[in-house]
C-alpha cells in the first residue's frame, strides 16, 4: 500500500493546473441559482473547454472519445478543479456520469455516435426520466405506460425529481411496455428528446426556495422505437449497469468541497465572537470540528482504498455504498456545526458577513444527500444484504 | 497511488490469522499466554521492524499496523505495543504514560518503558511499587494500581513512541471493529425469532450495517497512519495529522461495534460465556492507551 502519487499522476496534475490557471479567467461569470438558462451557458461553455483540452469524459473510454484516465488521475482530476473553484459537472451531470456511460455499455453504433461526442462537447444536455411519484426507493414499480404504435411508443405518465429538465435536450426515461409481466422485467430505457410534444415540464420549489428538480407530465409523448437502448423490458438491467457510477465518482468531487467547506469553517470560527473570544476557542465546538475532520480525512482514504481495489479487479467495489452512506451523514453534520458557529448569522441565506449565506444553503442543500440515489435506509440495506450477506 | 494491500502484505495478514486461530481460543484464553508470545516472536511479529542485518524483518509501520490489525482482530492478551515498539523479541515489555493511574499485565514484563512528554525511559519493574487490582475492567488485562513511576533511564524521543504507540493501539482496536462485525454478523445470520433469522429484520440489519461502514472507514485510517509513519519527513504534520484520526476513529469504532455486537446477541451477549464482553472489555482498555477521543479531536486543531 502507498499514498504516494506517481511521476505520471503528478504530471497531469501539473499540465491540468497550468491550463486551468489560463482557462478559467475565460469562463463566464458564476450566475444566480434561479437563472437556469445562465447555469447552462456556464457549464457547457465549461464542458467544451474540457473538451478541447483534451480533459472532457475523464473516466470515459478513449474510443468513444473520452480521456480514459486512470483512476488516480480521475481522483487528481476531482482535486483539482475543485480546489481551483472550477465548475462541478453540474448540468452536464446526467449525460457525462449516468446517460453516457449508458450509452457507452448498452446503446448500438448509430445511437452512440449521434449523442457520445454532443454530450462530450456540451452540445447536449441530458436529464434523467426514472423515479415517478409513487415510485421512490421502490423503484421497479414504475407506472410511465409505453405503447408501442408502429414505429413508435405513445408513452404517458408522470417522473418527478428530474434535475435540469428546463434546460435538457435528452432525457433517459424508464417506461413500462409490459404491465403483466413481473415489475423488474417489464421496463424500457428510451431516449426522449424534450423537445417532443406532450413533454411538459413543471418546476418543483425545493426546500432551498428554488427549483432544483422539475416534474416531468407526459401527455401521449411519441418516441420512436430507434430511441430503444437495449431490448424492450429489458430497461431495467440496462439502468442498473451504470447506477454504480452514481454512487461511486460523483461523490468524490463534493468530497474535495468538503474538505474545503470545512476549511473554510475552521477560518469563520476563528473570528467569530463568542463570549470573550471567538468560537474557535470554545473546546467543545473546537473539537467537533476536529472530529468531523478527521472523519473526511478518513473518508477520503476509503475513496483511495475503494479507487485502488477497483484498479486491481476491473469492478467497482464495496467502498462505493459504504462512501455514500458515511458521506451523507457526515456532510449534515458538519453543516450543523457550521451553523452552531455562525450562531444567529444562520437565520440569513443572504451574507450576514463573508460567505455566511453559503454554509446556509449548504445546510440545507445536503438534506437531499441522504435521500437521492438511494436513501441511507436503502443504502443500509445494501450493505446488509450485499456485503454481508444477511437474508432478505 | 495505490492504496490497495499487495499480494505479499494479504499474506503477511493471512500468515498472522492462521497462527492465532490455530494456537489460540477466546473460549479457553486464561490471560498471558508465555507459549503463545514466543510463537509470536519466532513468526518475526515482534521483530518486523528490526533491520534484516540485526535479524529481523526490515519492514516498516505500514506492515506493523497489519500484523496488529489481526492481533487485535484474534484479541490476543499481553502488553502487545510495548514489546513491537521495544524491538526485543525475547523479552516481555510493557509501555505505560507517565501519571497512569494503572499498569496492564505488571507481573509478566521483564521491561518497562515509560512515555512522557520529554522522552521514552527504561524502568525496571522491580522498582516499581504496584498493588494488584482484584477485579480488572478486561479479565484478560490483568492491572496493578500505581502511584508514582520511577524516572528512569532514557531511551529516545517522547513524539516518536507517542505516535507509534497511538498507531498500533489503533490497529489492536480496528481489529476489535472487524471481528465484532463477523461475530455479530454470524449470530444474526444464525438465531431465529419469530420464525426467521433476526437479520432478515431491517432493525438488526441496520445495526450490523452501520458496524461494517465503521470498521472499513477505520481500516482506511489506520492503514493511513501505518503508511504515512513510514513516508514522513517531519515536514507538514501530515502523518501526525493521520495518527490523531486513526486512533480517535478506532477507539470509537472498537467501542460502538463491541456494544452493538453485544446488543444483536440479546441476552446471551449479556452473560459471561458468550464472548462479545471480551471485545468490549478490551476496546475499552484501548480507548485509554495513547489519548482517547477528546484529545485526538482536540490535537487535530493544531493542522486545521
Amino acid at each position: 500500500m502507498d499514498l504516494l502519487w506517481s511521476e505520471d499522476d503528478e504530471r497531469f496534475r501539473a499540465e491540468l493546473r497550468a491550463w486551468m490557471a489560463d482557462a478559467l479567467p475565460r469562463l463566464p461569470a458564476e450566475s444566480t441559482r434561479e437563472d437556469w438558462q445562465a447555469r447552462r451557458h456556464r457549464d457547457t461553455t465549461w464542458q467544451r473547454m474540457l473538451h478541447d483540452a483534451g480533459y472532457a469524459g475523464i473516466n470515459w473510454p478513449v474510443e468513444f472519445g473520452g480521456r480514459g484516465a486512470s483512476l488516480s488521475e480521475q481522483l487528481v482530476f476531482y482535486e483539482e478543479i475543485t480546489n481551483a473553484g472550477a465548475p462541478n459537472v453540474g448540468v452536464n451531470f446526467v449525460g457525462l456520469l449516468h446517460a453516457g456511460p449508458t450509452l457507452i455499455a448498452e446503446a448500438s453504433d448509430e445511437q452512440r455516435s449521434k449523442h457520445l461526442p454532443a454530450i462530450l462537447k456540451g452540445d447536449e444536455v441530458w436529464c434523467q426520466g426514472f423515479s415517478e411519484p409513487s415510485a421512490g426507493s421502490d423503484l421497479a414499480s414504475l407506472r410511465t405506460r409505453a405503447v408501442r404504435d408502429g414505429d413508435d411508443y405513445v408513452i404517458t405518465g408522470q417522473k418527478i425529481w428530474t434535475s435540469f429538465a428546463q434546460v435538457s435536450d435528452y432525457c433517459e426515461l424508464l417506461v413500462r411496455t409490459d404491465p403483466e409481466a413481473p415489475k423488474h422485467k417489464g421496463i424500457t430505457w428510451l431516449i426522449l428528446p424534450m423537445d417532443t410534444p406532450g413533454v411538459d415540464v413543471r418546476p418543483l420549489k425545493t426546500v432551498l426556495g428554488s427549483s432544483e428538480f422539475s416534474e416531468l407530465y407526459l401527455d401521449e409523448v411519441r418516441v420512436p422505437a430507434v430511441n430503444r437502448v437495449g431490448g424492450e423490458n429489458d430497461g431495467w438491467r440496462v439502468a442498473m449497469v451504470t447506477f454504480s457510477f452514481e454512487r461511486g465518482t460523483s461523490l468524490v468531487s463534493e468530497m474535495v468541497e468538503a474538505r474545503r467547506q470545512l476549511d473554510e469553517l475552521v477560518k469563520v470560527a476563528k473570528v467569530v465572537g463568542r463570549g470573550r473570544g471567538t468560537a474557535w476557542d470554545d473546546t467543545g465546538l473546537r473539537r467537533e470540528i476536529g472530529h468531523a475532520a478527521a472523519e473526511l480525512d478518513a473518508l477520503w482514504n476509503l475513496v483511495k482504498r475503494t479507487v485502488s481495489e477497483a484498479a486491481r479487479t476491473g469492478v467497482p467495489g464495496v467502498g462505493a455504498s459504504v462512501v455514500k452512506l458515511y458521506y451523507s451523514e457526515l456532510i449534515q453534520r458538519i453543516g450543523d456545526l457550521a451553523l452552531r458557529v455562525l450562531d444567529r448569522a444562520s437565520l440569513s441565506l443572504d451574507d450576514v458577513y463573508d460567505h455566511s449565506g453559503h454554509f446556509v444553503e449548504e445546510r440545507l442543500r445536503v438534506l437531499a444527500l441522504t435521500i437521492a440515489a438511494g436513501s441511507s435506509q436503502i443504502q443500509r440495506n445494501i450493505v446488509a444484504e450485499r456485503i454481508l450477506g444477511l437474508p432478505k | 497511488m495505490n492504496f490497495d494491500l499487495d499480494q505479499d502484505e494479504r499474506e503477511l495478514q493471512r500468515g498472522i490469522r492462521e497462527i492465532c486461530a490455530g494456537r489460540f481460543r477466546l473460549e479457553e484464553a486464561a490471560g498471558f499466554d508465555r507459549d503463545l508470545w514466543r510463537e509470536l516472536a519466532d513468526a518475526g511479529v515482534f521483530s518486523l521492524t528490526v533491520p534484516e542485518s540485526d535479524g529481523g524483518l526490515g519492514l516498516g509501520m505500514t506492515e506493523a499496523v497489519l500484523v496488529i490489525e489481526e492481533l487485535g482482530r484474534a484479541l490476543v492478551p499481553g502488553p502487545l505495543v510495548g514489546t513491537f515498539l521495544a524491538r526485543r523479541p525475547d523479552d516481555v515489555v510493557g509501555l505505560s504514560e507517565r501519571g497512569s493511574s494503572v499498569l496492564e499485565h505488571f507481573d509478566v514484563l521483564d521491561e518497562l518503558l515509560v512515555v512522557d512528554d520529554d522522552g521514552l525511559w527504561r524502568v525496571e519493574p522491580g522498582a516499581v511499587h504496584a498493588v494488584p487490582v482484584d477485579r480488572p475492567l478486561d479479565p484478560l488485562t490483568p492491572l496493578h494500581r500505581i502511584e508514582s513511576l520511577p524516572q528512569g533511564e532514557r531511551m529516545g524521543p517522547a513524539d516518536a513512541a507517542h505516535m507509534q504507540a497511538a498507531t498500533l493501539t489503533a490497529a489492536l482496536s480496528l481489529g476489535i471493529a472487524e471481528a465484532t462485525t463477523d461475530l455479530a454478523v454470524a449470530y444474526a445470520k444464525e438465531r431465529e425469532q419469530f420464525g426467521r433469522p433476526i437479520g432478515s429484520f431491517q432493525a438488526v440489519k441496520h445495526l450490523c450495517a452501520d458496524m461494517l461502514v465503521r470498521a472499513e472507514v477505520t481500516r482506511a485510517a489506520v492503514h493511513a497512519a501505518g503508511v504515512l509513519l513510514d513516508d514522513d519527513d517531519g515536514g507538514d504534520g501530515e502523518a501526525h495529522r493521520a495518527v490523531h484520526a486513526a486512533k480517535l476513529l478506532a477507539t470509537e469504532a472498537a467501542v460502538a461495534n463491541g456494544k452493538t455486537c453485544i446488543q444483536v446477541h440479546g441476552g446471551m451477549g449479556f452473560t459471561w460465556e458468550a464472548t462479545p464482553h471480551l471485545f468490549l472489555k478490551r476496546a475499552m482498555v484501548h480507548a485509554t492507551q495513547f489519548g482517547g477521543v477528546d484529545s485526538h479531536a482536540e490535537a487535530m486543531h493544531a493542522y486545521l
